[in-house]
């Protein structure tokens, strides 16, 4: 589904990619993690082509997203991503959120743009919240609200970008709930997080990345039971210390 | 002080008549203005922050001539320079047929000077936007076009409510230079009542009053459609 191939980016002199391989299947959950710093964020902002590649392949579902000829916005119509500060339109209610983008670029009707988001709210359990403005809710409700909006464009895929790391302890479980439920379901799913346990949870694979490489590429087991890296190994021994 | 008071002379004929006239010249030419100041403006605005240099770096150049010009010099411009410097039929009939001349000349004049202004406020509006937003409109599918039409616009043009009724109120208090091309706007009204009655003090009161009237009514309305627009659970009025 998702290819990423040999890509490489600098900003300025900074050589924030180098060489990064990997690659996501149908149904497959991979989870990316690292330091600050090592290119996680710009990795998966790649994939969607919100921040272009000076070098190397990427594509989704067979369309080239590194190509300057493809369609981009017709192609991050059909991806959906979760950002770390969930982002909403904050002049918009949760319904208009939901709406906007399945009216403006699905061509929806305004009937089917709300039967689907109604059905999407009762998924991520905010009914109640519906005619809010993302301003009165709290952070964890908020994200939920982001994750609604990407699946009402009914994606192929779906990428999340530290999607729990602006949240207050005690939201962050809402917003894993949901994620889970999704990648039981079946959605194909990239994920930049630091919560190791949702990736042994539900991740088919999990990334290492460290100064823009890609370090390690394992299995889920594997990675946590048998790191090969020094690097991984040193990482691992301090995130999962408490 | 041997000043002779005399406050009702403003009310009388036909001096009460002069200020009625020049307060409907001052409002109407003000609000023509803005029009002017608010459509060019808030494209000029738009425009400054697009990801093209030609066209960022033409809007550029107009917020860098418009804004840097003495109004009173490109009043000046418009109404004697530019009819010499036009072809000789256009000159002919800015000269002799456009219908009110001084009027026209000066809502394009104080329109397009005050459209720089606009445009930079419109500009500080959208950059004040954090680029995260943009990247999610677009994640969601939206089209560059699409993003400013429904995310990025609306909620600039929200945050700049406040410094654009200042930019409101500049207007109406600019127009006042119409009268050095001959417009009877409220001030030259108010300078042709001390003229003619040697009451000057009474007259430019009156003119004062006239003014901070105005502003209030317009401050008033302005404040009205910022409590209208605001967004609930956001800081500032409304929340």
């Amino acid at each position: 589904m998702i290819e990423i191939d040999n890509i490489s980016k600098k900003y300025g002199t900074f050589q924030v990619l180098r060489d990064c391989s990997t690659s996501v299947a149908k149904g497959e959950v991979v989870v990316i993690c690292g330091p600050s710093g090592s290119g996680k964020s710009t990795l998966i902002q790649c994939v969607n082509g919100l921040e272009p590649v000076q070098q190397g392949r990427i594509t989704v579902d067979g369309m080239n997203v590194t190509d300057k000829k493809t369609n981009l916005t017709q192609l991050r119509a059909r991806i959906g991503m979760v950002f770390q500060h969930f982002e909403l339109y904050p002049h918009m209610n949760v319904l208009e959120n939901l709406c906007l983008a399945q009216e403006k670029v699905l061509n929806r009707t305004r009937s089917e743009a709300v039967a689907k988001a109604e059905a999407l709210i009762e998924r991520v359990g905010l009914s109640d919240h519906i005619h809010k403005h993302p301003g009165q809710l709290s952070g964890g409700q908020q994200q939920r609200v982001a994750i609604a909006r990407s699946l009402a464009m009914d994606p192929i895929a779906m990428l999340f970008d530290e999607p729990t790391s602006a949240l207050d302890p005690e939201m962050i479980n809402e917003v894993l709930d949901v994620m889970v439920q999704l990648a039981t379901d079946g959605m194909t799913m990239m994920v930049v997080t630091h919560e190791m346990g949702f990736a042994r949870k539900v991740a088919d694979r999990v990334v290492f990345m460290d100064e823009g490489r890609i370090v390690e590429d394992r299995k889920t087991e594997d990675f946590f039971s048998d790191p090969e890296s020094p690097r991984l190994r040193d990482f691992l021994s301090k995130i999962l210390q408490y | 002080m041997n000043y002779n008071w005399n406050w009702a002379v403003l009310f009388q004929d036909p001096y009460l008549g002069w200020l009625i006239s020049g307060l409907g010249w001052t409002v109407s030419v003000s609000l023509c203005a803005w029009v002017v100041a608010f459509v060019i403006g808030a494209l000029i605005g738009v425009g400054r922050t697009v990801n093209n240099r030609l066209i960022s770096g033409l809007c550029t150049a107009y917020v860098e001539l418009f804004r840097n010009v003495p109004l009173l010099v490109q009043l000046f411009v418009w109404y004697f320079a530019i009819p010499e410097m036009v072809p000789d039929g256009v000159g002919h009939w800015m000269k002799r047929e456009m219908p009110m001349p001084e009027f026209t000349t000066t809502v394009i004049a104080l329109g397009l000077y005050t459209a720089s202004r606009v445009a930079e406020q419109v500009r500080a509006g959208i950059d004040s936007i954090p680029k995260g937003l943009k990247a999610a409109a677009k994640a969601n599918g939206l089209s560059g076009t699409q993003v400013y039409r429904y995310i990025l616009l609306p909620i600039s043009f929200r945050i700049i409510v406040p410094p654009l009724t200042s930019e409101f109120l500049t207007v109406f208090k600019n127009s006042s230079l119409a009268l050095t091309i001959g417009l009877l706007e409220l001030t030259a009204q108010s300078q042709q009542i001390a003229d003619y009655t040697y009451n000057s003090f009474e007259a430019f009161t009156a003119a004062t009053v006239i003014y901070i009237f105005i502003a209030l009514v317009v401050t008033g309305l302005m404040q009205i459609v910022e409590t209208r627009t605001a967004i609930p659970g956001q800081s500032g009025k409304g929340a």
